[in-house]
């Protein structure tokens, strides 16, 4: 029985060492892209006077269309947020506004966040803008992960190096730190509450930290998530943003 | 013998006329030197001042560690009860409140979608208080290009470069958009009233001025600021003072164990103002330096030549019994009196300069349309009391040493060869 055990074991190292770095991004990116997904989460800010939470309702078509309406708190009810190819546009309510954000502006925080509408923007595939390269395995908390190193590229990108641990079964990222050329940690990301939706594991919760900010990040948590939906074209319209 | 000497002087014009154009020539130089990098210097430090450092600025102490950030979400709160400390504990100070903020600043087409936008640079000011002087302390009066400064809230004052960029004219509405003093996104449109000039690149860039109360409540800062500048009654900055309201502010509000606590600055501290102004305290006396040493080799020179010409003179008067040292006395006497009046004119003619260049100054602002420093486009003399004596007495010393030195000269003509050399 100690035999047999010894001899799957082996054949499982034998066969997940096997997997290319290419193999394995593109697991990884089975699991969090899709053709289309409907989620709602919340959003929680910490920030170094107070925490505060904002819940939104997001479609997400690909990774060229996606478009978000903040449901709460009152202040960010009703503020949209559309995207096309690389534009962006943002409708606030109270000013009866569509503010296209274009250049520099794309770097800044949103609404306070860790992440900037640059980040949230770039939904492209990993395999598509990175080459990557499997710089080991390492066991945290008795789950195996490979370790990848993945360099841009493409011009691009906001960040020219990622180092990303995913998970050796499940083929979802578990931490992710991002560097500017320079070699400097601009951002962390910490996935955790892997789920089975519909038939692929995905992280219900992800804690962003931008690493040149005070402050203890911020947290997302995923209420629901849906994909491959119906979603109507017209939500993917800029008159869809006064509605 | 007084008299005796100023006919010498007055008559024999060859004695007299160099070195007095000389030392004229020297003093004026120092005079309207010192007015003139005194006049710029002061209008920098006023500039920073008026527009960024106030003579002391309290922040909190986690915005100052990252100021140039604008991080509002750190700035002061509770400012109205801080502001009445202010006023009751330094009563012989102005306090002002003030907000700096980034963004968009974004106009709109006739659909309310973006027509053309930029990057935005605002400050909010108290623009609507009937007794607030912020609008003079900034010169944004003599500022505006065209229109008027706001009078009522949801009014702005926008860059005379932006508007003529993007064709915005008064009346028509921009959408500042950027980020509340918590992070949430901030939307606020206002009405244009006027565009700006200052005539730098780093005030002008983006620049949109609004009243602190709009901006209060665009950026969510119910009872903030970004900063209480402070300024001295007397309207000058002065260290000693700024050095003890600081001290004493600091001990009685500020706690290291509170990031959020007030935490004042005097101007010195902040920026490179600390490295600028112990130059600007050292340069007037550099330049009199400079001036002593450079005239008095001159004047050497000249009193050497001077010498040479009088040689048959001064022969003369020795071989009439006339003493060494009564010579080189009178010499000395002649050289104060033609110091005293080069550096009269001299002082004149450099005070007048300096008089119309603090009243006309030089407009630069043409050759600074890319400095990112905070300098004044208009530099301006100032004619300040020490020019009255800076080069004065410099004068004086530099003719009367110079004079001196050459006429230790005749202590070296020999009696006995006198008049074979004058026989010559």
């Amino acid at each position: 029985m100690k035999n047999i055990t010894v001899i799957i074991l082996a054949s499982l190292t034998v066969s997940l060492s096997a997997q290319t770095a290419d193999e394995i991004l593109d697991r990884v990116d089975k699991n969090m892209s899709a053709e289309n997904r409907v989620l709602e989460s919340s959003m929680t800010i910490h920030g170094k006077r107070n925490s505060r939470t904002m819940t939104s309702k997001s479609y997400t078509v690909s990774d060229k269309k996606s478009f978000t309406e903040y449901l709460t708190p009152a202040r960010e009810k009703g503020t949209k947020m559309l995207k096309l190819e690389d534009k962006l546009w943002i409708y606030s309510p109270s000013t009866d506004r569509t503010i296209q954000i274009s250049g520099h502006m794309l770097r800044q925080s949103v609404m306070g966040s860790d992440f900037s509408y640059e980040d949230m923007m770039d939904d492209r595939k990993l395999k598509d803008i990175y080459t990557a390269t499997i710089a080991g395995e390492e066991e945290i908390e008795g789950r195996k992960y490979f370790v990848l190193e993945l360099i841009a590229k493409v011009e691009d990108v906001a960040y020219h190096s990622r180092k990303i641990w995913i998970d050796a079964l499940r083929f979802v990222p578990l931490k992710e730190d991002l560097f500017a050329k320079s070699g400097q940690l601009l951002k962390r990301t910490t996935l955790s509450d892997m789920q089975n939706v519909q038939g692929r594991w995905f992280p219900m919760k992800m804690i962003y930290k931008d690493m040149l900010k005070h402050g203890d990040g911020t947290e997302i948590h995923i209420t629901t998530i849906k994909f491959n939906q119906d979603i109507p074209a017209y939500i993917f319209t800029k008159a869809a943003l006064k509605q | 013998m007084i008299k005796f000497l100023l006919k010498g002087i007055l008559r024999d014009k060859s004695r007299s006329l160099l070195p007095i154009i000389v030392v004229s020539l020297g003093v004026f130089i120092t005079v309207l030197g010192s007015g003139w990098m005194g006049g710029i210097f002061g209008d920098m430090v006023d500039v920073n001042a008026n527009f960024t450092t106030g003579h002391v600025k309290v922040m909190t102490r986690a915005y100052a560690e990252n100021e140039n950030q604008l991080p509002n979400d750190l700035a002061l709160l509770d400012v109205e009860e801080l502001l009445t400390n202010l006023n009751s504990d330094y009563p012989d100070m102005e306090w002002v409140k003030r907000i700096n903020f980034g963004g968009l600043l974004d106009v709109p087409d006739e659909n309310g979608e973006t027509r053309a936008q930029g990057p935005a640079a605002g400050k909010a000011i108290d623009l609507l208080s009937p007794d607030s002087n912020e609008a003079e302390r900034m010169n944004i009066v003599n500022s505006i290009v065209i229109g008027s400064l706001p009078d009522k809230m949801g009014e702005a004052l926008v860059s005379n470069d932006f508007a003529e960029k993007f064709g915005v004219n008064i009346g028509e509405k921009v959408t500042l958009f950027g980020s509340t003093m918590y992070g949430s996104m901030m939307f606020k449109t206002f009405e244009v009233c006027g565009t700006i000039n200052f005539g730098t690149a780093i005030l002008d860039r983006g620049a949109i001025i609004i009243d602190i109360s709009d901006a209060r409540l665009a950026l969510d800062m119910n009872d903030g600021a970004s900063e209480i500048l402070g300024y001295f009654n007397e309207g000058s900055y002065i260290d000693e003072k700024a050095d003890s309201v600081k001290t004493s502010f600091n001990k009685k509000y500020s706690s290291v164990e509170n990031e959020f606590s007030p935490q004042m600055f005097k101007l010195r501290d902040q920026q490179w103002l600390d490295q600028y102004m112990t130059l600007a305290d050292r340069i007037s006396g550099i330049m009199v330096i400079i001036f002593i040493l450079a005239m008095s080799v001159v004047l050497w020179n000249t009193g050497l030549l001077g010498g040479l010409r009088r040689y048959s003179e001064y022969g003369i008067r020795l071989a009439l019994g006339e003493r060494k040292g009564h010579i080189f006395k009178t010499t000395i006497y002649e050289a104060i009196i033609i110091g005293f009046i080069g550096s009269v004119v001299g002082t004149a003619l450099g005070l007048g300069a300096a008089y119309y260049l603090q009243e006309n100054g030089i407009d630069f602002s043409s050759i600074m349309e890319n400095v990112t420093m905070m300098f004044p486009p208009v530099y301006r003399a100032v004619v300040s009391p020490d020019l009255f004596y800076i080069g004065f007495f410099p004068g004086l010393i530099a003719m009367t040493l110079g004079n001196a030195l050459a006429g230790y000269a005749i202590y070296k003509r020999k009696t006995a060869q006198l008049f074979k050399e004058l026989e010559v």
